[in-house]
């Protein structure tokens, strides 16, 4: 298993450790592949699917999300392409009505925006909702369960009303001394809504229907 | 609470304390109990050695389970494809009417609890509406009246 | 229920075929026996009450000896419930009512005498018709699966073995190597059930050769397609056949431990797999050494709770671990690393059911029903606005006009047909001009839909497709499991949109919207139900963009279904002033007295349609209207012109 693959990621020869996802091999090389949902400390999660690349294998090309897929030898991979800077705009299209902060985006998810001509009003107007601020990455409860094993964030609820909420008791103890998850949000709704005493969005309020 | 720290002990060592039949060990809680009270959820969390965020996520992601007491009557409007071509929409609407309340909603006096289920697997008997676990098909919204007067 | 001996331990396959000559040998085939459906369907119209009927009736005119009572399955035709067949002479007797119990027993089963009522006439023809096999509903069938329904009672293990049960589990473990069993599934053409279609011999193949410590095989009961329900019956009315095609796969891949997970909303296929389970043990059928052979395999049911997404594999998966039941990425198969990253194979229930047959009597005979790419049968739940609903099992390549006209009754009421669902969620619905299409895995796709587990849910000239759209998309909303952006917040804006386009506020650029939202779904969504969500809308747009067009720019909708863009009147000319309509009006809007005529108060109507649900068809005096205005109404006090 010590070998080497071998695979060309926009037309560049790009080696490879068996077992590396797209994404990883992609990176070592200094190609640049976005992703919101994606942390090297974290188990590949495939939910944002900003990484979408365009995969060629065989000749038969398909959409995969580059951080879950393995490389293979002989792989080519299309890191941009029109289909792709579709998907990435219309992804980021879809996700700002739910993320943004009084109207507009911050951080990684604004550079994208600008990048991939994204117009994050387009749906705002017909679905009329107010934003939560989340893209539901996952990133914090993924890290607050993997890396530091605390358990105080979670998931809640399922289809378009899923919630990421704390639960104060865990919290209360851990968070002030942590607030690993605070750094890591991509639209700083963490940081501006829990400080490690205080927490806006919990268990109870999702159960309360408040969310 | 000491009963349900009880009952939660009962499940789970039915189960072997084995961490991989959380569902199932909610399945149990929520038919003894009719819901699930905050307890039992950290009974679980605890008994099993599942982290409390687990038990809430699988919790709240089915539709078997529920955070609130149910009625005495639970009325499911079966809202598949087959009994909504036949007009389950309108017998779900005639429900609310009656009984004073939404989908999803226990009346005040928790007499019934109204859900809608996306099919029974009893299609061919559209629209299909169960109260406490019994089948009753073809029911279209004059109906519905006469059938709640049969569960007072 | 009979007193069972404490079953005997079978430790070969000598020792099986002994046990089921002796059951074989203790049966009298002239004794009577009706078997009367106790499957979900027929328990809606209270069947357990005339099974007690029976029973009772029995032991009063003491005829315990002369007749069995069985419980079984669900024979298919349910919208003709409750059904019966009298044995042996095979007559079938539909809607069964108490009050006909104690002439069954005097008539037919002292006497031998058929009661005529009780026949299905076939009201094209006038036709009674005697025996199951003759009536139109069942004639064009070819039920190998859902025929044993109605011959055996589910919770017998006997009855299964009288039938022939585990002779093929008995071949398989003691005839053929795992290997052969393989290259058999494979030649046979077998493709799963559950909606997909990939070919099982393959996904066999590839855990088999997977690299793993313990390998899981996994039966998906996790039937989640709205309108679908043919796993529901298979398993409840035939469990030990599920039971047997999973041994088999087992043994043919090398797993020592299997799983079936059954849909939280079936609890009696839950009961009955589980009895099912227990005589399999104790009869040695399951567990350590099985037949002697050295295979051994233990099974858990797991019970949903309520998640459609939870039917995919890898959600099924978690769901097993005792994890949230959502999908993950699937770039690595399940069957290399499934349920704890150990090589893992699920097939639905009914690709289970189809092995043991395959086993029996060989690829070939196997490959000969159907399809050049789709070989045997398939059952399909055949219901919606169809004369004969209910359960339907046909070789592949038969036509969706032979389904739903031939087999199906025609349309209900007389009605014109407008579109056939098939798929669920995940498929499309088919309009008139694709009825002559053989339904088989690849004709569907390429139409636009796909077979999906086998729904088939037939719309008229009623049903607004628009709606219909919006239907499924609400449906995923609520079912998606909510992890990926293009699948959440794609059906979200696709929710809004199509309930704009369904309450008169769509805009004509909302077509290009939904169709470029669609394709990035399609193309970048986590799993299968993602990128399938928007197949519903997608075909409706490609085979009624007519209705969507009214829709939009008429402000109109053609099926009067649509509630913002329909209104109701009462026309004076056939109002009998019989009060049904001013009783049900939820909303009070109905004005009118005895004698009469009645009219609708459009300030208050809420457009609910129960007027003209319970506006009793010799008057139909109230009127649906969609895209004009609604007449005004008639001088207060106007009599009624004709006496109801």
């Amino acid at each position: 298993m010590g070998d080497t693959i071998t695979l060309k990621i926009d037309g560049q020869e790009v080696r490879a450790r068996p077992g590396m996802t797209v994404l990883e091999a992609a990176r070592e090389a200094g190609i640049e592949i976005p992703a919101l949902c994606h942390h090297e400390k974290m188990t590949p999660y495939g939910a944002c699917r900003i990484c979408s690349v365009e995969a060629e294998m065989d000749g038969k090309t398909k959409i995969v999300a580059s951080c879950g897929y393995p490389v293979e030898p002989g792989l080519v991979i299309r890191t941009r392409s029109p289909r792709v800077d579709r998907i990435r705009k219309t992804v980021i299209e879809l996700v700002s009505p739910q993320a943004n902060t009084d109207g507009d985006l911050g951080g990684d998810l604004k550079k994208l925006a600008d990048e991939y001509g994204a117009d994050i009003h387009r749906f705002e107007a017909r679905l009329q909702s107010k934003s939560r601020r989340c893209t539901l990455c996952g990133l914090c409860v993924r890290y607050c369960d993997e890396v530091v094993g605390a358990h105080a964030i979670g998931f809640v609820g399922r289809g378009i009303d899923r919630h990421v909420v704390f639960f104060p008791d865990k919290a209360s103890k851990v968070c002030a001394s942590c607030q690993g998850c605070f750094k890591i949000c991509p639209t700083g709704k963490i940081g501006a809504e829990a400080d490690g005493t205080y927490f806006g969005f919990t268990i109870d309020d999702f159960l309360a229907g408040r969310l | 609470m000491a009963g349900i720290a009880a009952l939660v002990s009962k499940v789970v060592e039915g189960h072997h304390h084995d961490r991989d039949m959380l569902i199932q060990v909610l399945l149990d809680l929520q038919s003894g109990l009719g819901w699930l009270p905050r307890e039992a959820l950290v009974e679980v969390s605890r008994q099993l050695r599942v982290p409390v965020t687990r038990v809430y996520q699988v919790a709240s992601y089915y539709k078997a389970f529920s955070f609130a007491p149910k009625g005495r009557h639970t009325i499911k409007v079966c809202l598949g494809t087959a009994c909504h071509v036949r007009g389950a929409g309108r017998v779900v609407e005639k429900m609310e009417t009656d009984l004073g309340i939404k989908r999803t909603e226990t009346t005040p006096d928790l007499k019934y609890t109204l859900e809608t289920v996306n099919c029974v697997g009893c299609c061919a008997l559209g629209p299909m509406v169960m109260i406490d676990g019994k089948y009753h098909g073809q029911i279209s919204s004059d109906k519905v009246s006469p059938l709640l007067a049969e569960h007072e | 229920m009979q007193v069972r001996k404490q079953a005997r331990r079978i430790n070969s396959t000598a020792e099986l075929e002994a046990l089921r000559k002796s059951i074989l040998d203790a049966r009298d085939p002239k004794r009577s026996i009706i078997a009367l459906c106790v499957g979900t369907g027929c328990l809606a119209y209270g069947c357990m009450d005339i099974l007690g009927a029976f029973k009772r009736e029995v032991a009063v005119q003491g005829l315990q000896d002369t007749v069995e009572i069985r419980a079984t399955g669900c024979p298919g035709f349910c919208e003709r419930g409750t059904l019966l067949t009298v044995y042996p002479q095979g007559i079938f007797y539909q809607r069964v009512k108490m009050e006909d119990v104690p002439e069954i027993i005097s008539e037919t089963i002292v006497k031998g005498k058929v009661i005529k009522r009780l026949l299905y006439v076939d009201p094209n023809t006038g036709e009674q018709h005697t025996r199951e096999a003759d009536v139109p509903f069942y004639k064009k069938q070819q039920r190998l699966l859902l025929g044993s329904n109605s011959r055996i009672d589910p919770t017998s293990i006997e009855d299964y073995l009288a039938i022939g049960g585990y002779a093929a589990l008995a071949k398989a473990i003691s005839q053929m190597k795992p290997e052969q069993i393989i290259e058999e599934i494979k030649r046979s053409g077998l493709r799963g059930r559950g909606g997909g279609g990939f070919p099982a011999g393959k996904k066999w193949e590839e855990t088999r050769n997977a690299h793993g410590h313990r390998k899981y095989a996994i039966v998906n009961c996790d039937e989640g397609d709205p309108g679908a329900y043919m796993d529901r019956s298979l398993t409840e009315g035939n469990p030990h056949a599920v039971l047997e095609g999973l041994l088999i796969g087992a043994y043919a891949i090398g797993a020592s431990e299997g799983f079936i997970y059954v849909r939280q909303e079936y609890p009696l296929a839950c009961e009955n797999l589980n009895i099912a389970i227990g005589q399999a043990r104790e009869h040695g059928l399951l567990g350590d050494n099985i037949l002697g052979s050295g295979f051994s395999f233990t099974v858990k049911v797991h019970r949903g709770a309520g998640a459609f997404v939870s039917g995919e594999s890898s959600a099924i998966m978690s769901a097993i671990e005792g994890k949230v039941g959502e999908p993950r990425m699937k770039y690595v198969h399940t069957a290399v690393s499934g349920i704890k990253g150990q090589p893992s194979n699920l097939n639905n229930v009914e690709t289970w059911a189809n092995v043991p047959l395959i086993i029996n009597k060989g690829a070939d005979w196997f490959r000969s029903i159907g399809t050049e790419g789709s070989k045997g049968t398939k059952i399909f739940s055949l219901v919606g606005k169809v004369n004969n609903t209910g359960l339907v099992e046909i070789p592949m390549g038969m036509t969706l006009r032979e389904i739903i006209y031939g087999i199906g009754g025609g349309i209900l009421k007389g009605k014109r047909f407008k579109g056939v669902q098939t798929g669920g969620p995940s498929g499309g619905i088919l309009p008139e001009q694709c009825l002559d299409t053989p339904v088989d895995f690849d004709e569907l796709a390429k139409l636009g839909s796909m077979m999906g587990s086998g729904g088939m849910v037939v719309m008229d000239e009623d049903t607004c497709m628009v709606d219909v759209a919006r239907y499924f998309v609400d449906f995923l909303c609520e079912e998606s499991c909510g992890k990926c952006i293009p699948c959440r917040e794609g059906l979200r804006v696709l929710r809004q949109i199509l309930t704009d386009i369904c309450e008169g506020r769509g805009k004509p650029e909302d077509i290009a919207l939904i169709q470029e939202i669609a394709e990035v779904m399609a193309d970048a969504s986590l799993c299968a139900l993602g990128t399938t969500a928007a197949n519903p809308v997608l075909t409706t747009l490609r085979y009624f963009g007519d209705e969507y067009e009214a829709h939009i720019k008429e402000k109109r909708c053609p099926a009067k279904f649509c509630k913002n863009l329909t209104s109701y009147y009462i026309d004076p000319d056939k109002c009998s002033a019989c009060l049904i309509c001013l009783r049900n009006c939820p909303a009070s809007a109905i004005v009118g007295d005895k004698g009469i005529v009645h009219w609708i108060d459009q300030g208050k109507c809420t457009k609910c349609g129960i007027c003209f649900e319970v506006c009793p068809e010799r008057f139909s005096a109230v009127v649906r209207i969609s895209g004009e205005p609604t007449p005004p109404p008639p001088p207060p006090g106007t009599k009624v012109k004709r006496e109801g």
